[in-house]
């Protein structure tokens, strides 16, 4: 047994173990990416949406609907990433005990990543489940939200990797939860459409990389891509990179005592 | 044999200080080696470095003749690591901590899977296969980091206290486990604050204080060289120490007194012993006439004084 593991089974492997913990709360797991983006459609999609006027020719509900995917991938791939990912990293010792085995900081990285991009998967394919029940997804094209749920998740949970590398407590994610996701959330064209806003509002959503991802949900679901959404998906996929190369060099600094 | 672990003026110095100052050693094949030492002597650093997960900030090191700066995936394939801190995965039961860990290495699952239970068996836990590890004693816990360390038939084992903090029960049940470790020529490192661990396990051990090796040998050469065979301890105030000391020929053995205690250390031929504790016992005084330990040693070389 002289051989060494390859880069690709050391992060299968460390994305594995998070698997077989998970698959034990797999269904509180599940219903938690079930049960709030229905109250959310029952409550603002059909209670709401019924004193708000047509959207392009949307009703409210199936406005809110393909945006409602990716928001939960932004929420699941956050919180793993955040209190998941630095549970693993201080209190259990998960990082530290794997770095004795022939596992490198790359691959425990690369690994964690991928695991938030297969959480948020199934997050998001949860919730097309739901919203095609209330036959909010016209087209076969929306089962793209699936591929596009893995990356935008891979992304998040990059991003919230690198807030992981930096924090000294659990205290300290208030600040990217209401500075950054927050917003996110509440600016990215989830609840009321871009166009039409002030230009400097419609500005200031560009930056926020959930905007981009729900503009590439929308399209798929609505069966509508164009090549503006190639476009939003690019940006999505140069964000991903960004934050994952982030993350890397940010982790391995912590981890490198 | 070649040595399985060979470290050349090995310092590790981080930003605003040094851990390991430059130090110097072989461990051979089927040898139990400890490090023994206070608080930041530079014992976990080491085991560290040996661990190749912290590089050598200079000096050449060895493990399993390779260089942990280009081999140390290669090198920890072969290694089992006990870590100081219980890092076992809470959110997994007994035996998925050890299939979980065994996934690590490029083993086969079903090699993996047989390892696990006969490792469970070995370290006394085949009845708790499914319980969570919150449940498990502290003893339970430290044997089971000894049993995942070992998943992977490690050729070197590396143990940063491995019984500090149990019961005597259970840290004479991680013993008699070791010995048998060793028994089967598993080569191990071992660091130690218990000096009687270290007597009872370790062929050859160095005592570190302050980065540095201050000495290093089999610990029943250590005890003959720096103390002697017995001690002699009186309870004595500095000045009733110099009173009882007085008009003594100590033949050459040396003495030493801290706080309320005077320690004299002696050799079979000082024959000194009786006539101490004629004296004692004339003055009424309290005395103790023991055996010499490595923590004499260990206290002799690196002072008796807190240093934190």
């Amino acid at each position: 047994m002289t051989a060494s593991t390859s880069f690709l089974h050391g992060a299968a492997r460390v994305a594995g173990r998070n698997l077989t913990v998970w698959r034990r709360y797999a269904a509180a797991s599940a219903l938690g990416n079930f049960g709030e983006p229905l109250l959310y459609l029952i409550a603002l999609g059909y209670g709401l949406g019924r004193v708000v006027p047509p959207i392009d020719g949307l009703s409210y509900a199936e406005f809110l609907a393909p945006a409602l995917i990716v928001s939960t991938v932004m929420y699941t791939a956050t919180f793993e990433g955040t209190f998941g990912a630095y549970t693993r990293l201080t209190t259990q010792g998960t990082f530290e005990a794997i770095l004795a085995t022939p596992v490198t900081i790359s691959e425990i990285v690369t690994g964690e990543i991928l695991w938030g991009g297969l959480k948020s998967a199934f997050g998001a394919t949860v919730v097309l489940v739901v919203v095609r029940a209330f036959g909010l997804v016209p087209s076969w094209l929306a089962l793209g939200v699936l591929p596009l749920g893995f990356l935008a998740g891979a992304m998040f949970y990059a991003m919230a990797l690198c807030m992981t590398a930096l924090s000294k407590s659990y205290e300290f994610f208030n600040y990217y939860f209401t500075l950054l996701v927050a917003p996110m959330y509440l600016f990215s064209g989830v609840f009321f459409p871009l166009e039409g806003a002030p230009p400097w509002a419609h500005r200031l959503a560009q930056v926020l990389p959930l905007t981009h991802v729900v503009a590439v949900s929308r399209a798929l679901v609505r069966g509508q891509p164009s090549w503006h959404t190639v476009g939003h998906a690019a940006v999505v996929l140069g964000c991903a990179a960004a934050a994952m190369a982030l993350a890397a060099r940010l982790l391995r600094r912590r981890l490198q005592i | 044999m070649s040595p399985v672990v060979e470290a050349c003026a090995l310092e590790k110095r981080y930003a605003d200080f040094v851990a390991v100052a430059g130090i110097d050693f072989q461990i051979a094949p089927g040898e139990c080696f400890g490090f023994l030492g206070p608080n930041g002597a530079g014992k976990t650093s080491t085991m560290r470095m040996l661990q190749s997960v912290s590089l050598p900030s200079a000096g050449t090191l060895r493990v399993l003749g390779m260089d942990p700066r280009h081999d140390g995936k290669r090198i920890r394939t072969r290694l089992g690591v006990c870590p100081q801190a219980d890092n076992l995965d809470p959110d997994l039961p007994v035996i998925d901590n050890l299939l979980v860990y065994g996934s690590y290495f490029p083993q086969a699952r079903a090699v993996t899977a047989r390892r696990a239970d006969e490792l469970l068996e070995f370290v006394a836990l085949g009845d708790k296969k499914n319980h969570a590890i919150p449940e498990l004693s502290g003893g339970m816990k430290r044997r089971l980091v000894i049993a995942r360390a070992l998943i992977n038939e490690p050729e070197l084992l590396l143990l940063d206290e491995p019984t500090t903090g149990l019961d005597p029960q259970a840290r004479h049940l991680i013993w008699t486990k070791l010995r048998e470790l060793r028994a089967r020529g598993v080569t191990m490192v071992l660091t130690t604050h218990y000096m009687d661990e270290a007597e009872r396990l370790c062929d050859r051990l160095v005592i570190m204080d302050g980065g540095k090796i201050l000495a290093q040998d089999s610990p029943r050469a250590l005890i003959d060289a720096h103390v002697g065979q017995e001690v002699f301890e009186l309870g004595a105030s500095a000045a009733e120490a110099r009173d009882f000391l007085a008009g003594l020929d100590l033949c050459g053995a040396s003495h030493e007194h801290t706080g309320d205690l005077l320690a004299v250390f002696l050799s079979a031929k000082h024959q000194l012993s009786e006539r101490l504790i004629e004296r004692a016992r004339g003055a009424g005084s309290r005395y103790l006439l023991r055996n010499a330990t490595l923590e004499d040693v260990f206290l002799k070389l690196t002072g008796r004084e807190l240093d934190e």
